[in-house]
């Protein structure tokens, strides 16, 4: 609505303000947790300033748990899942929506309509297929078909595509200049926000991954931070890691965070991008 | 508008394709293959190879059996798919008209140029980018009923703390709960689609005297309807897929239990889950999921049909 009255906004303030304290409210509590010592956390009432001050967790959950192991396997899976969809999804984004050729509103169509298939359906035949060829236990199954585009990166490239001027593709043309030329002079960096967009929202789909890393990975030595995590809060080890669980949960979110104030102003305007879509 | 006037140098009518260079299609084509092959490979392929599976007894070691419809009819009188069903449902019920209300509701309230807006929204969405993992290790401890600070107003009002986490009637709720904390990301859509709300509607209705609810329901809903569809298929679609959480909170903590007490937790995606890589039943999963398969397919089509009814779109879209 537009401006609302006096007594309106402040009613606004108190709500969205008031409420949105109290959504920080799990953040604050498990950063102060990541320094309590385990028996320190499950208190009433919460201790929000952690008494004694245990930074120590912090060093001693590295050799505790296999932290760097964790860490690497997630950095490398994100690193690698992200540039093989972003180039992929380009590549078919750009040519969706400025090449014509025959058939491509058919492969369009059955694109954006994989959209609506659950992961369900085809996990159990992509695992039977990944098991076969030995990439159970391996990072590959969920790196390798990032490079073979995502729809909806796709589709969000294409839209963007869409709406940048013809002519300054047709005088590339003119000059003779290739298609990929073209694509990766000119029209890729015109598209930047929309690369940067997805780009952003491919990190974050990647990091937090939780139910494809649990297929495929059985071994801990392949094992990403969220596998990691969800084990230390099974009491495997059958000791109290109660603190080192808030540490690793302080290592999944921290980078998140940090990733949402660099790119604060893209990542907003793709989600608006993606609710609002055509 | 048929009577556009044709350039002196426009090419006799021929079919599209015949129009078109080949080196445009060849183009075409090579840059999405990877993507086609996407398509092919993890997609349609397995699409299809699931159905397929879905009438065989498949435990991965040995080859499947054809076994008919066996897996269907089976499914009728699992006990536990039915409860996984319920689960399911009963989630949805609660989840998705909470998360689009309260969402909209923040939206609309975001909307009328609060002070320190970009502060608030923060605060709001942050959660929604919390990995389920970490959210689960939050919520356990906040929903705690002798520790946790959810139960803290209700002890100061007298009131007895449910067993959030414990009792099978609050474990949907609270599942339904941690996933609210999440819904940052609906509100900044719908607060996108309120603030593109031309205000010349608004002065209009002004001028007429319309106060704020006569303005919000023949201007803001009916023009803001077309991305509370958008969003209503999306969480409609999410909510029957619930797993990570559910998985995390509740899953294998004991063994006469897989999924929370009583099997409370049960939902449809986490027993599809169990019976492919739990009980290496994969046909049996397979069935499942194309079960699932085939009621989002419908709903959405329904959704599609009666959109006519109460979405409003300005513009017929030129796509």
């Amino acid at each position: 609505m537009r401006k609302g009255s006096l007594m309106s906004k402040t009613f606004g303030l108190i709500i969205v303000g008031g409420g949105g304290l109290i959504m920080m409210l799990p953040f604050l509590w498990l950063i102060s947790s990541s320094f309590k010592a385990a028996n320190k956390i499950y208190v009433f009432p919460p201790q929000m300033i952690p008494d004694p001050f245990r930074w120590q967790n912090y060093v001693e959950v590295f050799t505790a748990v296999p932290v760097l192991t964790y860490a690497q396997n997630t950095l490398i899976v994100t690193v690698f899942a992200t540039i093989g969809t972003v180039l992929s999804s380009i590549l078919a984004g750009y040519s969706f929506a400025r090449l014509r050729f025959k058939g491509r509103d058919v492969v369009f169509s059955l694109l954006i309509a994989t959209l609506m298939l659950p992961y369900v359906v085809t996990m159990i035949p992509i695992y039977i297929m990944f098991s076969k060829i030995g990439w159970v236990n391996t990072l590959l199954p969920l790196i390798v078909p990032a490079f073979f585009g995502e729809a909806f990166y796709i589709f969000l490239l294409r839209q963007f595509f869409r709406t940048i001027p013809m002519e300054l593709e047709n005088a590339a043309q003119i000059d003779g200049a290739s298609r990929l030329r073209i694509l990766f002079q000119i029209m890729a960096p015109l598209a930047r926000p929309a690369i940067v967009v997805v780009t952003i929202l491919s990190v974050l789909d990647n990091w937090n991954a939780f139910m494809q890393p649990l297929i495929f990975l059985t071994k801990r030595n392949v094992w990403t931070l969220a596998l990691g995590l969800n084990s230390l809060q099974r009491f495997e080890t059958g000791r109290d890691w109660t603190h080192y669980m808030m540490v690793l949960g302080v290592f999944m979110v921290v980078p998140v965070v940090i990733l949402y104030f660099i790119a604060q102003r893209e990542l907003i305007e793709g989600i608006v991008m993606t609710g609002l879509k055509t | 508008m048929n009577t556009q006037t044709i350039p002196l140098n426009a090419p006799r009518k021929l079919p599209f394709y015949r129009r078109l260079s080949f080196e445009e299609a060849f183009w075409g084509w090579a840059l999405i293959m990877p993507a086609v092959l996407g398509l092919l490979l993890f997609k349609v392929g397995p699409v299809i190879a699931s159905l397929g599976l879905s009438f065989t007894s498949y435990d991965i070691i040995s080859a499947p059996k054809w076994i008919g419809f066996q897996n269907y009819s089976q499914l009728v009188v699992d006990n536990y798919w039915l409860k996984s069903i319920q689960v399911t449902l009963w989630y949805s019920v609660l989840f998705i008209p909470l998360s689009l209300i309260i969402a909209y509701i923040i939206a609309l309230l975001m909307s009328q140029d609060l002070k320190g807006i970009s502060i608030y929204r923060t605060m709001w969405y942050l959660p929604s980018l919390v990995p389920a993992v970490a959210s689960a290790v939050v919520w356990r401890w906040a929903l705690n009923p002798e520790f946790g600070p959810v139960n803290y107003p209700l002890r100061v009002l007298g009131l007895d703390a449910p067993g959030w986490l414990t009792d099978p009637k609050w474990i949907i709720p609270s599942v339904v709960l941690i996933q609210l904390w999440a819904l940052g990301t609906g509100a900044l859509i719908f607060l996108a689609a309120i603030k593109g709300v031309p205000d010349t509607y608004y002065e209009a209705a002004e001028v007429d005297g319309a106060n704020f609810w006569v303005k919000f329901w023949n201007i803001t809903l009916p023009m803001t309807s077309s991305v509370i569809f958008f969003q209503l298929i999306i969480s409609i679609i999410a909510s029957f897929q619930v797993f990570g959480v559910a998985y995390i909170l509740f899953s294998g903590q004991t063994t006469s239990d897989p999924a929370g007490p009583g099997n409370s937790a049960l939902f449809y995606v986490l027993y599809t889950y169990r019976n492919a890589f739990g009980y290496f039943k994969n046909g049996y999963a397979s069935a499942m999921a194309w079960v699932m398969f085939i009621v989002i397919m419908l709903l959405t089509l329904l959704l599609f049909r009666l959109q006519k009814a109460w979405v409003y779109y300005e513009t017929a879209g030129d796509e």
